[in-house]
């Protein structure tokens, strides 16, 4: 740190300690759980997970998806470019082969697996883990998300205890596409990031054992 | 015999008389010895709020002389009991007025509160009311419930006296909570502003169709009669202590 | 010196266009309702304002070890901490910065500064990836609203905007349409851009992390696209721990849009690998505010605009009538600590109705702090001397009880006299819009006198 950093940090933190106020407590936080209108057994977690996502316009699919290449074919025709971030899914390229962050713009669909789910929120988490390259959460044009529901926790309170949050250098709590209601409080999907945003709930796709989890 | 201080605010004195004697025929009815200081002015609201706290000290300082003495002081209107109350802080302290800070009540309050009364026998009032609740009575004396506090229990002390009123009928009306556009100096300060808060009330208050419009507080009402009169309306208007003490339309 | 804005002039002249006072009204409206609704959703909600309250205080009341154990946790994520006083102080480092063109994404703080000028007069070209902003930046204006800074744009609005500035169709009208329009201009140089500038909403102390939440991802977009993130945030905005963080992230949507949480609410603890973070802690009069006994409670802040949708004169006056970067009810009380002779008017453009009070997430207590200040403005000289006369008459009428007698005793006189203190604005402003109260035949003293002889005695006593 120069010396005129080294002053604006003393005068500032000077200023702080002469105006700060008498020390007022912490409160402690209590554990909320789901509000009653849900306990947090599973398959009332999966159904208000899908109610919330619902709601920002993301797209769930509860049925087994046994094949991921059929069904992104399906729903992505025109798609050209499928990146995969998961091993047991080869896609047409992999997050490794992108030399730019903002060649993730291409990408036209990309398949993740997110290890959290939301259900007060419907929101999903990705990390540089699971994303490889950050910018493919924004810059793809759809996503397609994988999501073991036993993985659905109940409220934001539990979502933050999740070890991402004090480990990973980026983590994201992605709810729904990208969408905005600054034009005239209408709210539109897209905005600026992913068109859409699909969540494949399904245990029949958890990760197998030996896949590999590369550290982004 | 209770005995219980009136005070009349200097705006219904002036411009609704009636309204004070219709508080003071109340009290009377109810069993209260009313007394009412002559000398009385003002709680000093009008130039506090301004911001002009200096030029506010001789009028509060004279409002505790009077009225200092009493157990109970009674006013029909929301918002002097809100700034004696809660923002009387221009005067000098003494006894007086600690003892008119906590003994001031707004009429609502007094009889809802200390007399507990809720039958008004000699009452009826066949009409559909649109009941109007300063801003000052409900976030400044809790005198009914807010719509931003989703999970209060819904309450409502004056309409909960109006309710002993025979015959009387309330219509619902959106944005019930929000307020009217007078907010004192306000009103004069940011005219256009306030004019149109006034106009936009009574728009969703005759939407329900009211046969008249109530409020605790004269202020309030002032102002929107003001607003009702210029666009040609001729909904009546009347305060609580009118309809609870017999009035008809 | 400054002349103070007039904001009741501004926001008659918004008024006088019915369409778009209409409009932002019903919206605004709306948009209350919304939270309303939201909050229902959670019976814990008044508990969580509380918490929210009560975590901010209590980290406010120990700022300066929290930005200490920030900075040393950031450094140790592989952030590199400034501390700027005010915002001159950040100059060098914007200029410094290599390229010709930044994006950045929604941050009052840097509205604040006026960064972006700063910038644009250097050469350096900035383009504002949120949607509103954007708006507002092609059509040079400042933000209308600190959530939806074009909000008070109509979508015709918007569609001639974008038709002069990118070709557009002017008749296309259709919000989708247009954000495609935003959409495609915008990528192109959020892939060329060098450097993207964010703010943020929490920096998380326990973590040397900061939290932004969009709904457009754009911060994530100017974030990670280019290879230097600068993220500049105001040192009140640190919160102690990611459980704490908890608590206002389920806060801050609701109360600002009625959604339970923005689409994208991402946490950056570090640059990614082969790019830059800097972090900039910015004063700029907040550690002096912290010193204000009646006013630091402003400082617990989390923009969520809650206040400004609830508040009744905002949605008839505008955002833009205050002249200020914050506006509305948490404008009013926090300008004053920047200018406070150009703000000097602001702290009466209020009903002091104490709506915004209640719907705030931390329960601030924006209408006494209102109140509050105009006291500060009398104390500062700030009030207009024609104002304060007339005050000065009016408590020596009030305060004297023959003069006030003679003073109401006739209508005439009264109707003359009383609302007198409404002289020093404009003669019958009281009467442009509305009747004046009905002529009486007699005072209530009068009657009392006649009526009640008996008990009319002076009653004085102690």
């Amino acid at each position: 740190m120069n010396s005129t950093q080294a002053l604006s940090r003393n005068t500032i933190l000077d200023s702080v300690r002469a105006n700060q106020p008498a020390k007022l407590p912490m409160p402690s936080i209590p554990h909320f759980h789901m509000n009653q209108h849900h306990t947090n057994q599973p398959a009332d977690l999966v159904a208000a997970f899908c109610e919330s996502i619902a709601r920002m316009a993301g797209v769930v699919v509860t049925e087994d998806v046994p094949d991921l290449d059929s069904f992104q074919c399906a729903k992505f025709p025109e798609a050209k470019v499928i990146c995969s971030a998961i091993p047991e899914y080869a896609g047409t390229i992999k997050p490794a082969s992108l030399n730019h962050w903002s060649e993730a713009s291409k990408i036209d669909v990309c398949i993740l697996r997110s290890p959290m789910g939301v259900a007060e929120t419907g929101s999903i988490l990705l990390s540089d883990i699971e994303l490889q390259v950050n910018t493919i959460a924004f810059l793809a044009h759809d996503l397609v998300v994988l999501l073991d529901p036993k993985q659905i926790v109940g409220n934001i309170h539990d979502a933050y205890e999740h070890p991402y949050f004090k480990l990973r250098s980026y983590s994201v709590l992605m709810t729904g596409p990208s969408g905005s209601g600054d034009i005239s409080g209408i709210t539109v999907h897209p905005a600026q990031g992913v068109k859409t945003l699909t969540v494949i709930l399904s245990s029949a796709l958890s990760p197998t054992p030996n896949a590999s989890r590369r550290m982004g | 015999m209770m005995q219980a201080a009136l005070m009349v605010p200097c705006y219904v004195d002036t411009f609704y008389p009636h309204v004070g004697i219709a508080t003071l025929e109340l009290l009377e009815k109810l069993g209260v010895d009313v007394v009412c200081p002559k000398d009385q002015t003002c709680c000093g609201q009008p130039m506090a709020n301004s911001g002009c706290y200096e030029e506010a000290r001789a009028t509060e300082e004279h409002c505790a002389r009077v009225f200092g003495s009493f157990d109970y002081v009674v006013t029909p209107s929301g918002s002097c009991t809100h700034h004696i109350r809660n923002k009387f802080s221009a005067g000098a302290d003494s006894p007086e007025k600690q003892k008119l800070v906590r003994n001031t009540y707004d009429l609502v309050e007094f009889l809802h509160d200390v007399l507990k009364i809720r039958d008004f026998p000699w009452a009826t009032f066949e009409h559909k009311v649109a009941l109007h609740t300063s801003c000052s009575a409900i976030r400044g004396l809790n005198m009914a419930s807010m719509s931003e506090r989703v999970h209060d229990t819904v309450f409502s002390k004056p309409k909960a006296l109006l309710s002993g009123v025979s015959g009387i009928e309330f219509v619902e009306f959106e944005r019930v909570d929000e307020c009217c556009g007078f907010g004192g100096t306000f009103a004069v300060t940011e005219e256009a502003v306030s004019a149109k808060m006034g106009y936009d009330k009574l728009a969703f208050m005759q939407k329900a169709s009211p046969d008249c419009i109530i409020s605790s507080d004269m202020s309030c009402l002032m102002h929107l009669q003001g607003c009702a009169r210029r666009q040609k309306q001729d909904t009546p208007f009347y305060h609580v202590a009118e309809v609870l003490n017999g009035v008809s339309l | 010196m400054s002349t103070p804005v007039d904001q009741a002039k501004n926001a008659e002249r918004f008024l006088a266009d019915t369409v778009h006072e209409q409009r932002l009204d019903k919206l605004l409206w709306a948009m209350r309702m919304r939270r309303d609704a939201a909050a229902r959703q959670v019976p814990e909600w008044e508990e969580l304002r509380t918490l929210a309250s009560e975590i901010k205080e209590h980290t406010l009341s120990n700022l300066s070890d929290y930005l200490i154990q920030f900075e040393a946790k950031a450094t140790a994520n592989g952030m590199i901490v400034h501390w700027a006083r005010d915002a001159h102080e950040v100059y060098d480092l914007l200029a410094g910065q290599g390229s010709n063109m930044l994006v950045k994404s929604k941050s009052m703080l840097t509205e604040e500064c006026e960064w972006r000028p700063f910038l644009e007069r250097r050469g350096i070209r900035v383009t504002e990836t949120d949607l509103g902003e954007r708006i507002q930046q092609l059509d040079d204006q400042p933000p209308g609203h600190i959530v939806g800074p074009a909000i008070h744009k109509t979508t015709q609005d918007v569609a001639i905007l974008f038709s002069k500035k990118y070709g557009s169709d002017p008749e296309n009208e259709d919000a989708a349409y247009l954000a495609g329009v935003m959409r495609e201009n915008t990528r192109p140089d959020i892939l060329d851009a060098r450097a993207g500038m964010t703010g943020a909403n929490f920096v998380v102390a326990e973590t040397g992390a900061v939290v932004v939440a969009t709904n457009e991802g754009n911060a994530d977009l100017s974030a990670n696209t280019p290879p230097l993130h600068i993220c500049s945030v105001g040192i009140e905005k640190i919160i102690p721990t990611t459980e704490s963080l908890a608590v206002f992230v389920r806060l801050l949507t609701r109360s600002a849009t009625g959604d339970r949480i923005t689409q994208y609410t991402s946490t950056f603890r570090g640059p990614r690998k082969g790019a830059a973070m800097h972090v900039i802690l910015v004063d700029n009069g907040r550690s002096a505010r912290l010193g204000m006994k009646r006013f630091w409670h402003s400082l617990k802040c989390i923009r969520c605009a809650a206040c400004m949708n609830t508040c009744p004169v905002y949605r008839r006056s505008g955002g833009l009538s205050y002249g200020s970067t914050y506006m509305g009810p948490i404008g009013i009380i926090m300008m004053p600590t920047f200018e406070i002779r150009k703000y000097s008017e602001l702290p009466f453009a209020s009903t002091l109705n104490g709506s915004c009070t209640n719907v705030c997430p931390v329960k601030i207590d924006i209408h006494e702090q209102i109140y509050g200040w105009r006291e500060v403005m009398e104390e500062n000289d700030q009030i207009q001397v024609v104002k304060k006369e007339a005050m000065r008459v009016a408590d020596k009428v009030l305060s004297h009880p023959t003069l006030y007698q003679i003073a109401t005793t006739t209508v005439s006189t009264a109707l003359e006299v009383l609302p007198h203190f409404a002289v020093y604005n404009r003669l019958n402003a009281w009467g442009k819009h509305r009747d004046v109260p009905e002529a009486t035949t007699q005072t209530f003293h009068e009657w009392y006198r006649t009526h009640r002889p008996k008990t009319n005695e002076e009653v004085r006593r102690g």
